[in-house]
């Protein structure tokens, strides 16, 4: 449209007037427009992480100023939407919340000051939030999960980058990139109808669904994470290095682990670092695999509650605004905090670490 | 220890652990497509579930999940073009702006799945969904309770980096000559953006789609509490309705159900109907892929 336009007005001008335009670079409101458009546009992206930033810990902040005189609206809001639903659909209430809401008065308690007790009951005639199992719950399965996915995704990352012949390697890793396409849901299913009942078998521990098969599940999504950004980090060292040192007689071996991978060390904590943010983000493997029982153990066959399964469970079933609704909003403020802090170090830290390493060795 | 006796086995011990990697896929493949085959056919596929979900089909999961992710798609693919094209076209290196953008997408991709749903139910349901009703529907709920298109909205979102990072790859791919002899025919930068960045990256705005759908269609965490429905009797019929959706579906027949073995085959085969959908998204988003790769060399 505008090309048009344009074409149209050069044709009436005279040559000596195009050539001034020519010079002088001249105001084009099309294209101004755009790059303000589009700037602005790809503003959005800053903005949603604000927003998130705002309105998870928005949702959280009453937690701290909630007493009990303004615990009581919750119990008439409750009144006012119980009684005409009979389905079971998310966003109901359920009897024992009206009883809890109405008890919560009676308790005399301040919500905040339970947050560090060690049990967590937020249905109950006495409500506690202690947060300690979730987060006991949490670090758990974290472990088991990172002890099963890092040393293998490392190992087979090596393997990818150092000792496969190119053919072999085209084919590995595609194959195992295929994992990061499987929905967790998928893999929770395959945790809790083949894993739990497998384990079961090998191990013979007392309950089916516990944090050890869900840390094993979880393990299998967080190793496309780390094999994809150590095979990345590994292949990232210069050539040189693994020249030089195949050319003074070392093996391929002594290459791998003493030459290119203490080179990538910065690279492989950052790819274990956004693994754990994976793991501890997860939801729908931990709702389905852990067994989802809040209690403080170290025993790796108990079940276990973790951080996030808490909210994906409790929050369709929670009333608006309520005490258990900032709790679980205060859950996913940490959630977001931590995971922000481990993509923060792993982007700055690690990077830097990384193209400082190189650019001093070249 | 022989140095060479010690290579073969630290070899091995890495050839193994990409041997139980494998393993662990096609046993998942392989028991998903055994348990789930036998109960995949057309009426499973076109009907609503019957007798308290413990017979009949998935169609409106189907249909739920198709129209969730057009509405995330629709809204997602615009807004990804263009930060890509910011980040790749207009964008200096060194600018904090673009920086600043390139963390904040990096953020939105490994921010936990969950945490977009609390987002969604505090943003779009409490606040925008609350303040809606208000304003058009004079208090009455409407807008400010689960539906598809708060559903929709958050799951755009999570998979913008998706749609980011597959396109400014793309653009990148695009060569400078191109770029240089449009700039030099007179055209401006926003009319090459328009006739020649847009058009050569077309595949990788596709490439970008198929991946964000295939995301989206599996992630079950955001949608919990912003729109997915445990069973519906009707289609979704406006923005404002509820959904079903596959991956939701598995997730309340293998936990929630009162008779878990009866349904059984159901699960299985609906995780197949998923799987089927991701990989085969995923399959054609990797050969579009090796195909702007190959047009870099």
């Amino acid at each position: 449209m505008d090309r048009k336009l344009e074409n149209s007005n050069n044709n009436e001008h005279s040559p000596s007037q195009k050539l001034v335009q020519f010079n002088k670079k001249k105001f084009r409101f099309s294209d101004w427009f755009a790059e303000k458009v589009i700037k602005a546009v790809a503003f959005l992206s800053i903005a949603v992480v604000i927003l998130i930033f705002v309105f998870v810990f928005r949702e959280a902040f009453p937690i701290f100023r909630m007493d009990v005189s303004e615990a009581v609206p919750t119990e008439l809001l409750v009144q006012e939407t119980y009684g005409g639903e009979t389905t079971s659909a998310p966003g109901t209430i359920t009897d024992s919340q009206v009883e809890y809401s109405n008890k919560q008065q009676v308790s005399g308690e301040k919500p905040s000051s339970t947050l560090f007790s060690k049990t967590w009951m937020p249905v109950s005639d006495n409500p506690r939030y202690g947060i300690l199992p979730l987060f006991l719950g949490t670090m758990k399965v974290t472990i088991i999960a990172l002890l099963f996915a890092a040393p293998v995704s490392i190992l087979a990352a090596i393997y990818t980058a150092m000792f496969a012949k190119p053919r072999i390697r085209e084919i590995i890793k595609p194959v195992i990139e295929l994992l990061a396409g499987f929905p967790s849901v998928v893999i929770g299913f395959f945790a809790l109808m083949v894993l739990a009942t497998v384990f079961q078998e090998i191990f013979g521990y007392a309950t089916r669904l516990n944090a050890f098969v869900g840390g094993i599940a979880m393990g299998l999504a967080a190793i496309p994470i780390i094999y994809t950004l150590t095979e990345d980090a590994l292949t990232a060292v210069p050539k040189t290095f693994t020249e030089a040192s195949l050319g003074l007689g070392a093996s391929r071996r002594q290459t791998a682990f003493y030459v290119v991978l203490p080179a990538a060390v910065p690279g492989i904590f950052a790819a274990i670092i956004l693994g754990i943010g994976r793991i501890f983000g997860e939801t729908m493997i931990a709702l389905m695999a852990t067994g989802n029982a809040a209690m403080i153990s170290m025993n790796p066959f108990d079940s276990v509650r973790t951080l996030s399964a808490t909210i994906g469970a409790e929050m369709a079933e929670v009333v608006f605004g309520d005490t258990h609704y900032s709790v679980l909003f205060l859950i996913g403020s940490l959630l977001f905090i931590f995971t922000f802090a481990l993509n923060a170090l792993a982007e700055f830290y690690f990077k830097n670490l990384v193209i400082r390493r190189y650019q001093s060795k070249k | 220890m022989n140095r060479n006796v010690k290579d073969t086995i630290v070899e091995s011990v890495a050839g193994i652990s990409v041997l139980l990697i494998i393993f662990i896929i096609l046993s998942i493949l392989a028991i998903t497509i055994v348990g789930g085959w036998p109960n995949l056919n057309w009426t499973f596929l076109s009907e609503f579930p019957k007798d308290g979900m413990t017979k009949g089909g998935i169609f409106p999961a189907i249909v739920g999940t198709a129209v969730m992710t057009l509405i995330m798609a629709v809204a997602a693919v615009p807004f990804g073009v263009i930060t890509a094209i910011y980040l790749a076209e207009y964008a200096s290196e060194k600018s904090v702006f673009a920086k600043t953008i390139r963390f904040a997408v990096k953020t939105l991709a490994v921010v936990p799945s969950i945490i977009f749903g609390l987002f969604g139910l505090g943003f779009f349901i409490g606040f925008i969904g609350k303040n809606m009703d208000g304003i058009f529907n004079g208090g009455e709920l409407r807008w400010g309770q689960p539906n598809i298109l708060w559903a929709s909205l958050t799951m755009a979102l999570l998979t913008l980096p998706v749609v980011i990072v597959s396109v400014e790859e793309a653009i990148r791919t695009i060569p400078k000559d191109m770029r240089e002899a449009s700039l030099a025919l007179g055209a401006t930068k926003w009319q090459t953006i328009r006739k020649v960045v847009i058009p050569g990256s077309v595949s990788g705005i596709l490439t970008g789609t198929i991946l964000a759908v295939s995301r989206g269609a599996g992630e079950v965490a955001p949608i919990l509490f912003t729109g997915a429905a445990y069973f519906l009797s009707d289609l979704p019929h406006s923005l404002s309705d509820q959904f079903m959706s596959l991956g939701y579906h598995i997730y309340i027949m293998s936990t929630q159900s009162s008779n878990v073995d009866a349904t059984l085959p159901i699960q299985f085969a609906t995780t197949l109907v998923l799987l089927l959908l991701t990989f085969s998204l995923n399959g054609i988003a990797v050969i579009l892929r090796y195909r702007i790769r190959k047009r870099e060399k």
